[in-house]
C-alpha cells in the first residue's frame, strides 16, 4: 500500500559542503532505487540546534517527502542507523491534512520566491 | 438588622472577573494540520521553560490539543524545540 512519508534529518556540521550532498544523494538513492518517489525535498542548510546533539550545537537540516511502500522506511532508518554522519532522523507517515498542507506549502514557497527545486 | 447589611459599602468594589470566551483556535481558523516544523507557531503554547501548556490555559478542544502535543514532541525531537530552558521567549 503506497503511503506518503516525510523524513528529516541533521548531518554533523563538521562535514564539507560536498559530504554534505554525497549524504542526501545517498540517502536519495535508497528510496529511488526501492522503488520510491521523491515528491519534494526541502534544504534548510545549517542551523542552530535548540539543544546539544553529541557536542554538536548546529546542524544541517535536510527534509524529503516521499511516497512508497511500508517497508521500505525500515530499510531507510537502518542506513540512517548506520551512516555516523547523519546525527538525527525522523520519518513520519503523513495523513491527508498533513499531504494538503506540504502541497500548499511548496506552491506557495514556488509563488513566494522562485526557489529551485533541487 | 437586615437594614444595615445593605449599608455595608466595600471600600474597594469586588473585583467581579469579566468572564472572557476562550476558544479553540484550530477550529476557529480550520487549521487541519499541525505542522511540526515551524517553531515559531508552536512556541506560542509553550510557556517560558518549553513545557506545553495546558488546556484549560489555551482554551483548545481535545482533539487539537493532543495534534499539538505529537507535533511539540517532535519538534523537539529533531531539535526544533528544546526539551527545557530557562528562558524561551
Amino acid at each position: 500500500m503506497i503511503n506518503n512519508y516525510e523524513t528529516v534529518f541533521i548531518a554533523t556540521p563538521v562535514l564539507s559542503e560536498t559530504q554534505m550532498k554525497e549524504a542526501v544523494d545517498k540517502i536519495k538513492s535508497i528510496i529511488t532505487k526501492n522503488k520510491g518517489e521523491i515528491v519534494g525535498e526541502e534544504n534548510w542548510g545549517l542551523r542552530k540546534l535548540a539543544y546539544p546533539i553529541q557536542k554538536k550545537s548546529t546542524g544541517f537540516y535536510y527534509l524529503i517527502e516521499f511516497k512508497s511502500e511500508g517497508t521500505l522506511v525500515e530499510k531507510l532508518e537502518t542506513d540512517y542507523k548506520r551512516d555516523e554522519r547523519i546525527i538525527r532522523f525522523m520519518t513520519v507517515k503523513m495523513d491527508k491534512y498533513a499531504v494538503e498542507y506540504s502541497e500548499k506549502r511548496r506552491n506557495k514557497k514556488v509563488t513566494e520566491e522562485p526557489v529551485k527545486e533541487e | 438588622m437586615s437594614q444595615n447589611q445593605s449599608e455595608i459599602r466595600y471600600l474597594t468594589p469586588p473585583a467581579v472577573e469579566i468572564k472572557k470566551v476562550k476558544y479553540c483556535r484550530f477550529k476557529k481558523n480550520r487549521i487541519k494540520y499541525i505542522d511540526y516544523k515551524d517553531p515559531e507557531f508552536l512556541k506560542k503554547f509553550l510557556n517560558d521553560q518549553g513545557k506545553i501548556l495546558p488546556r484549560r490555559v489555551t482554551g483548545n478542544s481535545l482533539k487539537y490539543q493532543r495534534k499539538l502535543a505529537t507535533a511539540i514532541k517532535r519538534a523537539r525531537h529533531i531539535a526544533l524545540l528544546p526539551y527545557v530552558t530557562d528562558l524561551l521567549k
